[in-house]
């Protein structure tokens, strides 16, 4: 790889080649001893910091089980703070190991942007909320109502694509952070406020009077939101793919944070593989045995971390919905670990 | 570079060798700092290029012809969805340049007031100002933009309310829906009647300082300007509107919809907050300029004039201004720059300015930082240095001609 110091030609944006994206990313984080993710600034339910500042969430988690499989301990997790526009430069130039911030799976990203998809963590659709007394009942009553949403994300994209293909009128509110999107709703600027389904139950918590609004039923786009990682480093790439996979597999398989220990006697070879009791599947990708037992010790199943962090019982109540295992109806699926 | 002009030149003599002359060792040190900077340059460019490909980053200028797939909503030129990446910029930077103009012209006037209250002898008017402007320039202009776009404008009726200004049209949170003006067929005749009275204003401007000072007599021109500048197309728009049966000039109003006011000119809140936190933050600095200006005229000035038997106001318009501008001038011209480059603070309130959609949306679209930043920094370095030109050609206009 070239000189590490590239000094910077475009400003900010262009720490993009300060970069010491060194093709051995493990090498560099088990170096560091610590795992650095980009998260959001804030969704409650994904990333969200709490008043002493620890961060909760769904994609926290997420880094979480990816620090405890390299280093045994979830603390090792760091949290960076990105915003929507700041996320994909902060990846490329090297001030984050991985992505963990409710980020859509799309071609062009995967493909232009140089970076990896590893999975996904949460199976996603854009939807619309709005307030009750405006008497909408289905998303193609909106013609001619002005829509608040995110700068640089997906949402912006599907929003135009919908309202064009259904020859409604609508103006666009762009804001860059989801905060100052959520208190231009809230004062009444917009009549809609658009985003991915699990954002709009979400940030609804942060409304003067949640009750006020409701969501409509339409989903308008697919959004696998999932980790991503720099292109070129397949190492890396599949420590994160594979933890994320061991999590699901775990739930599968009916390994939990609490009976992970005991399930290291199983008889199950599926179980043994997974926990280490059979084969070298945890140096393969250059971890340690105890890899998967130390990330489901962390955050659980991927069924534990999603009942914990948005399921039926949190303050989100999402219904496990898409993100059932494929063996109940659902679309995780992760492939075997033999 | 500037010693060899100033020190006087050995010619190279006998003695001595070439080094030791200073004109010699001048071109070489010239050589050898542009040699460093164009290396240093090529140095970035090319292991700029190197990152980017072993990242696997696509560059390229080609991905402007893109379609760029989102809406915007203020556009001062035709926009779609399918528009490009082009059309993006153009919109974008028609409305940096939108904020900036209106900006630049409202924090002149709000500063000249300002400025001239802080040296009132009225106590009050004095006070007024000095607190004016030690509050707004001591407030970071992120926090006014804030607090105009939500707070003030928040007390504004909901959308599906609205303020109704009569004539004005309505004002709701969803900002201003004027009346919009709607060209009729004879409104080329109004037009034209209206720059037939400002060139006449000028002729006659000239003939009436010529007479003035021929004479001493005195012409009123501003009340036959008025007449000439709004009685001539008023006169045009009753004839033309008499001669194709529709009037060549009328208002569309808006109208009641579903989601509030339809129709009329639009315009946006997100533009009002920005505009009025640029601009009353900027006047605070163009007041203290001016006053710095005022205060450097010498009193003697003021006190000739008086004696020469001229009132408060012309001594001011007339004696003091015009000698103060040419200390106002230079450092009025960076805060227009300022004002300027302060409007990309934009993107915190969604208002659509070059460095939102452009350096913003399109550019996390298509996540291509360089070429995008690239791009934004060139127009603004361009508006910049065609506002100091303009600048420096109207200092030079009002400097000491000296005889």
């Amino acid at each position: 790889m070239k000189k590490s110091i590239v000094p910077l030609v475009a400003g900010a944006a262009l720490a993009v080649s300060a970069v010491s994206a060194s093709a051995a990313t493990l090498d560099d984080v088990k170096a560091k001893g610590s795992v650095q993710c980009g998260v959001s600034q804030g969704l409650p339910g994904f990333s969200n910091p709490d008043s002493q500042g620890n961060w909760t969430g769904l994609d926290v988690d997420t880094c979480k089980a990816i620090a405890a499989a390299i280093f045994g301990n979830a603390d090792a997790a760091k949290f960076t703070p990105l915003s929507a526009k700041e996320r994909f430069t902060a990846l490329q130039s090297g001030e984050v190991d991985v992505l963990t911030r409710n980020t859509t799976w799309t071609m062009s990203r995967d493909t232009d942007l140089g970076l990896n998809f590893t999975g996904v963590n949460y199976y996603d659709g854009q939807g619309f909320m709005v307030p009750k007394d405006l008497g909408v009942s289905s998303a193609l009553e909106l013609s001619g109502a002005s829509v608040c949403t995110n700068t640089g994300t997906t949402t912006e994209l599907n929003v135009a694509d919908y309202f064009r293909s259904h020859d409604m009128d609508y103006e666009v509110v762009a804001f860059e952070k989801a905060d100052e999107v959520v208190a231009a709703y809230d004062a009444g600027r917009c009549d809609v406020y658009t985003t991915d389904q699990s954002g709009l139950y979400a940030q609804k918590l942060k409304l003067t009077n949640p009750d006020d609004h409701v969501i409509l039923p339409e989903i308008i786009s697919k959004e696998p939101l999932g980790p991503a990682v720099r292109q070129g480093d397949d190492q890396w790439f599949n420590v994160v793919k594979w933890t994320l996979f061991a999590l699901i597999n775990a739930e599968e398989l009916g390994v939990t944070q609490d009976n992970v220990d005991e399930m290291k006697n199983s008889d199950n070879p599926s179980i043994k593989r997974l926990l280490g009791t059979e084969g070298s599947f945890g140096e393969s990708i250059g971890l340690d045995k105890e890899w998967a037992v130390n990330a489901i010790k962390a955050v659980g199943n991927y069924g534990e971390m999603f009942n914990r962090n948005v399921g039926p019982d949190t303050e989100l109540g999402i219904d496990r919905g898409l993100n059932k295992l494929w063996s109940d109806g659902g679309l995780q699926y992760a492939p075997p670990v033999r | 570079m500037a010693a060899q002009d100033v020190l006087p030149s050995r010619k190279g003599s006998s003695g001595f060798s070439a080094l030791n002359d200073q004109r010699v060792r001048g071109v070489i040190f010239q050589v050898l700092l542009i040699v460093a900077i164009v290396s240093f340059a090529w140095w970035i460019i090319h292991n700029t290029a190197a990152n980017l490909r072993a990242q696997g980053i696509g560059f390229g200028f080609g991905i402007l012809r893109d379609s760029a797939g989102f809406q915007i909503n203020q556009t001062l030129i035709d926009y779609q969805e399918t528009s490009s990446y082009v059309r993006v910029y153009f919109v974008g930077l028609l409305n940096t340049l939108l904020v900036s103009f209106i900006g630049v012209i409202l924090a002149t006037i709000i500063g000249f007031i300002v400025g001239i209250s802080r040296l009132s002898k009225n106590w009050v008017v004095a006070k007024a100002a000095y607190v004016y402007i030690e509050v707004l320039r001591n407030i970071p202009l992120l926090l006014q933009i804030f607090i105009w776009y939500f707070a003030v404008l928040r007390l504004l009726p909901a959308k599906r309310d609205a303020i109704d200004l009569g004539p004005f049209g309505l004002l709701n949170i969803a900002g201003w829906y004027a009346p919009n003006p709607v060209l009729g067929r004879g409104f080329a005749l109004v037009a034209a009647a209206f720059i037939i009275g400002i060139v006449a204003t000028f002729v006659l401007r000239a003939w009436a300082r010529r007479r003035q000072m021929a004479t001493g007599q005195i012409f009123p021109l501003f009340r036959v300007a008025l007449a000439l500048i709004i009685g001539l197309p008023l006169v045009a728009y009753f004839v033309a509107g008499f001669a194709f049966a529709n009037p060549p000039f009328s208002l569309e109003y808006p109208t009641p919809g579903n989601f509030g006011p339809r129709g009329g000119l639009r315009v946006f809140p997100e533009f009002i907050g920005l505009l009025m936190a640029l601009s009353f933050y900027t006047a605070s600095f163009i007041a203290e300029i001016v006053r710095a200006g005022i205060l450097a005229v010498p009193n003697g000035q003021t006190e000739a004039s008086y004696s020469l038997g001229l009132r408060p106001g012309h001594t001011l318009r007339l004696v003091v201004i015009p000698q103060a501008m040419r200390v106002i001038i230079p450092p009025l011209t960076s805060q227009y720059l300022n004002l300027t480059k302060n409007s990309s603070l934009a993107v915190a309130i969604a208002y659509p300015d070059l460095v939102s959609v452009f350096a913003g949306t399109a550019l996390n679209q298509t996540g291509r930082a360089v070429e995008f930043i690239l791009i934004t920094m060139a127009t603004y370095l361009t508006i910049s240095l065609v506002t100091s030109l303009f600048m420096n050609w109207y200092n030079r206009s009002v400097a000491l001609v000296e005889r």
